[in-house]
């Protein structure tokens, strides 16, 4: 087998290996420890010895036998009691359950969000500390005691190592998709440092995001958040220029977007729409496939788009998709219609560098060359992203001469 | 989570003028344990990503190309070396807000006779990811 088999062999199981070792002795933080003991044994002995028979009870056995040792150690009889009389009550369950409430437990909403997002990493992705933290460029003593506060709030908050209540579900599975989200975005925009993309981020969002899929494919939403990230992640190669320059959609060579990651995000989608109810991601996905259809940014079905983005609109009352409204409505119906919806948002966006990008925009669109350069250098002055500031400046340069 | 620059310089604050080298032994101790227990405390919450603290302003040497030839480079002492930077400290936070009260809490560090110095400490947003196209 080579690394990288073995690699992958032991992430896929750590979640599950993890969800077994909680349900029987039920301290989620001593058996994240145990069990990236037990991994850590694995990857050191199977390259030599090799891969035994039953990977995942092996590993599960070597992360108990460390928390009996663990157990045995802590003088703590009355510990060892409760642990055995968990064990006892706990039913048999499989492993996809297990799976399943491990990332309920990592994106409880008593957890802040960058802690549900570095436990989720951590204790489902089976990504070290390290690894997390050079991700997010932290250093690793402080992505630790991160990890370390999120497993002490779920102690002392008493969070469940279970599925939620029917009542609960809804919500608590949008917090885990929230969380896969924002892991994406993270990968995808990379909010650190000059980069444009992490794609190890964005790679590791959607294959979680694949694996909560698998375990319930008959949720929309579900199969929304997949595809919309597929069919994102498409674009990602023609997102930036060689000079490591953002490149807007409208000026992408989208002969470099990827098809197969298209055909797949859209058969995901088509899948779940057939289920009836429509969510946020699910009209996000339907929206960035329309984008992905067209061969040529004229080929753009912008009627379609606008749509879209009125009825995400009424879903979330979000501005920013209020926003996006208004550069669909100019391209349906010019530069004025959405220079008019645009005007909602000064309260709302007041002073956010979208805002004036998106006006610069509109105003370059209807020939206000003046007013056009005018957004840009505000929406170039309060942005908080290099690339973007430069693209911008240069949009504003450009203008100019 | 965003990232921000909290900067302090060597202007002293609304509550001590006096420079550190003329404050009580004990004083100046008091400040350092304050610091480093500030920084202590921030590791423990996940959000410090790096403190700290530069040489003063006497080793200071300021750099200019100069066209043809060797770049001139000037050492002090510097006129404005109360403007210069005394130390920094980078923390990874989920808002403003929170950069706002650890910069707070950093400019309550004690000065002398215990009285916190108040110096102003200038916040920065370090540049961040460019909105994603979703």
């Amino acid at each position: 087998m080579t690394q990288a088999c073995l690699d992958d062999l032991l992430r896929q199981l750590a979640p599950q290996v993890l969800g077994a070792v909680i349900r029987r002795f039920g301290d989620f933080s001593a058996a994240e420890d145990a069990v990236q003991e037990a991994l850590l044994a694995a990857a050191l002995h199977w390259p030599a010895e090799g891969v035994p028979a039953s990977p995942r009870a092996w590993l599960i056995q070597a992360a108990g036998h460390r928390m009996t040792d663990q157990i045995r150690s802590d003088q703590a009889r009355r510990r060892r009691e409760q642990a055995a009389a968990r064990e006892r009550a706990a039913a048999e369950v499989t492993d996809r359950d297990d799976t399943l409430k491990l990332l309920f437990m990592c994106c409880h909403p008593a957890l802040t969000t960058p802690s549900a997002i570095a436990l989720t990493l951590r204790a489902v992705g089976g990504l070290t500390t390290a690894e997390i933290a050079s991700a997010f460029l932290v250093p690793e003593a402080t992505m630790a005691q991160r990890i370390s506060r999120a497993k002490q709030r779920i102690k002392s908050s008493g969070v469940p190592f279970g599925m939620p209540a029917p009542a609960d579900w809804a919500p608590r599975l949008r917090a885990v998709l929230h969380v896969l989200y924002l892991v994406f975005n993270e990968g995808y925009t990379s909010s650190a440092g000059q980069q444009l993309h992490r794609p190890e981020l964005s790679g590791e969002a959607i294959r979680l995001a694949r694996m909560v899929h698998q375990l319930l494919p008959a949720d929309g939403e579900v199969g929304g958040l997949l595809a919309l990230m597929l069919l994102t992640d498409a674009r990602r190669p023609a997102r930036v220029g060689p000079g490591g320059e953002l490149i807007p959609l409208a000026e992408q060579d989208r002969t470099c977007w990827d098809q197969r990651l298209i055909a797949e995000g859209t058969a995901v989608l088509t899948q779940g729409l057939a289920t009836g109810v429509v969510g946020e991601y699910q009209v996000q996905a339907m929206i960035a496939a329309l984008h992905d259809e067209a061969g040529r940014v004229e080929d753009t079905d912008w009627a379609q788009i606008l749509a879209l983005y009125g009825l995400l609109e009424r879903m979330t009352g979000n501005p920013m998709v209020t926003l996006n409204r208004a550069i669909a409505a100019a391209m349906v119906t010019g530069p004025a219609a959405g220079l008019q919806l645009l005007e909602q948002l000064d309260g709302p966006l007041a002073g956010h560098y979208r805002l004036a990008a998106v006006r610069a925009h509109l105003y370059e669109m209807a020939g206000d060359t003046q007013a056009a350069i005018a957004h840009y250098r505000a929406a170039a002055a309060r942005t908080t992203s290099i690339p973007e500031q430069q693209y911008l400046a240069t949009r504003a340069a450009r203008l100019q001469r | 989570m965003t990232k921000f620059l909290l900067l302090q310089n060597y202007e002293g604050g609304e509550g001590s003028q006096l420079p550190m080298t003329e404050w009580a032994p004990g004083d100046i101790r008091a400040h350092i344990d304050f610091q480093q227990a500030l920084n202590a405390e921030l590791i423990s919450t996940g959000e410090l990503v790096d403190a700290q603290g530069l040489a003063g302003p006497e080793l200071a040497k300021i750099v200019t190309f100069a066209g043809v030839g060797p770049p001139v480079v000037t050492d002090g002492p510097f006129l404005e070396s109360k403007e210069f930077l005394a130390g920094y400290r980078m923390v990874d936070v989920e808002s403003e807000a929170r950069a706002i009260e650890i910069a707070a809490r950093a400019s309550a560090a004690p000065g002398p006779g215990g009285v916190p110095i108040q110096q102003p400490i200038e916040v920065r947003q370090v540049m961040g990811a460019p909105a994603a196209d979703l």
